[in-house]
């Protein structure tokens, strides 16, 4: 079953990426990102990471990409229209990106270790395992993490007044 | 029907998780690097934090350790952050310049 799971989902995640990066109008790249982030969380799941999961759904998909669609209908903004003008850009760094997905591609499938496999069920981590070591451990990463929060939003308030 | 079955029960390697993890993350690093509208640029940004993430709590898995789950969650609350100034930002660039295309927005180049 978690072959099974694990395939169709991939599946759904590589495909709605590829159509991210392949459609030319910012809404459908939007709504794909969306697929990307749902079919992601049923990995988490299958990963343990139930909390994860769950913040993932909420925040990413909920949050950011609300925020995404909110401003690309703001702007109005539409598909590409000139075919573009960054044809040596592109044709040098597909063949090198490529390159480097199939390097790390084969090390990882031979280096791996592969005597243990990724077991739903053997390990969980859910709202109470990650909350405590959220306040014990890593209290003060967390603490830190308010301040950043408080100048992203004194950022935005500052970049969206009218005057800039 | 022992195929069937056998495909049941068997389990996900490692590696699986982590070439998966490489395919979406060159996959948004290719769209960063093609695609010339600003939104669609930092979708690809936020397609590469989640392919990293992915990585993250996979080994967190086969360490049977918190630690992956936690760098994960700092991840998506940074990139909370970075998608609220980011488009802010762009909202500012297409308030003066009045285009999303990144090629037209090149001020800083020498």
């Amino acid at each position: 079953m978690d072959v099974i799971l694990f395939l169709v989902f991939a599946a759904i995640a590589v495909g709605c990426a590829l159509n991210l990066v392949l459609q030319t109008h910012p809404i459908s790249s939007a709504l794909s990102l969306i697929g990307v982030m749902g079919s992601l969380a049923v990995l988490y799941l299958l990963l343990g990471g139930e909390f994860l999961a769950a913040v993932q759904l909420i925040v990413y998909a909920g949050a950011i990409m609300v925020l995404f669609v909110f401003v690309i209908m703001l702007l109005n903004a539409g598909g590409e229209k000139r075919p573009s003008k960054k044809v040596l850009r592109t044709a040098v760094a597909l063949p090198l990106l490529f390159t480097l997905a199939g390097v790390a591609a084969y090390i990882l499938a031979t280096q791996a270790p592969r005597t243990e496999a990724v077991r739903f069920g053997a390990f969980t981590a859910g709202p109470y395992e990650v909350g405590r070591a959220l306040f014990t451990t890593w209290l003060l990463p967390f603490e830190v993490t308010s301040i950043l929060i408080l100048i992203a939003i004194l950022g935005a308030v500052v970049l969206a007044r009218k005057e800039i | 029907m022992p195929d069937l079955t056998h495909l049941l029960a068997a389990q996900v390697p490692l590696s699986w998780y982590l070439i998966l993890s490489v395919i979406l993350f060159v996959i948004g690093a290719a769209g960063f690097l093609i695609r010339r509208n600003i939104i669609t640029v930092f979708m690809c940004i936020e397609l590469m934090l989640n392919a990293v993430n992915l990585s993250f709590l996979s080994f967190s898995h086969q360490l049977k350790n918190l630690d992956g789950h936690i760098y994960s969650f700092f991840v998506m609350v940074v990139a909370a952050a970075e998608a609220a100034v980011g488009l802010a930002i762009i909202l500012t660039v297409f308030k003066n310049r009045a285009t999303l295309e990144i090629d037209e927005v090149s001020s800083l180049k020498l």
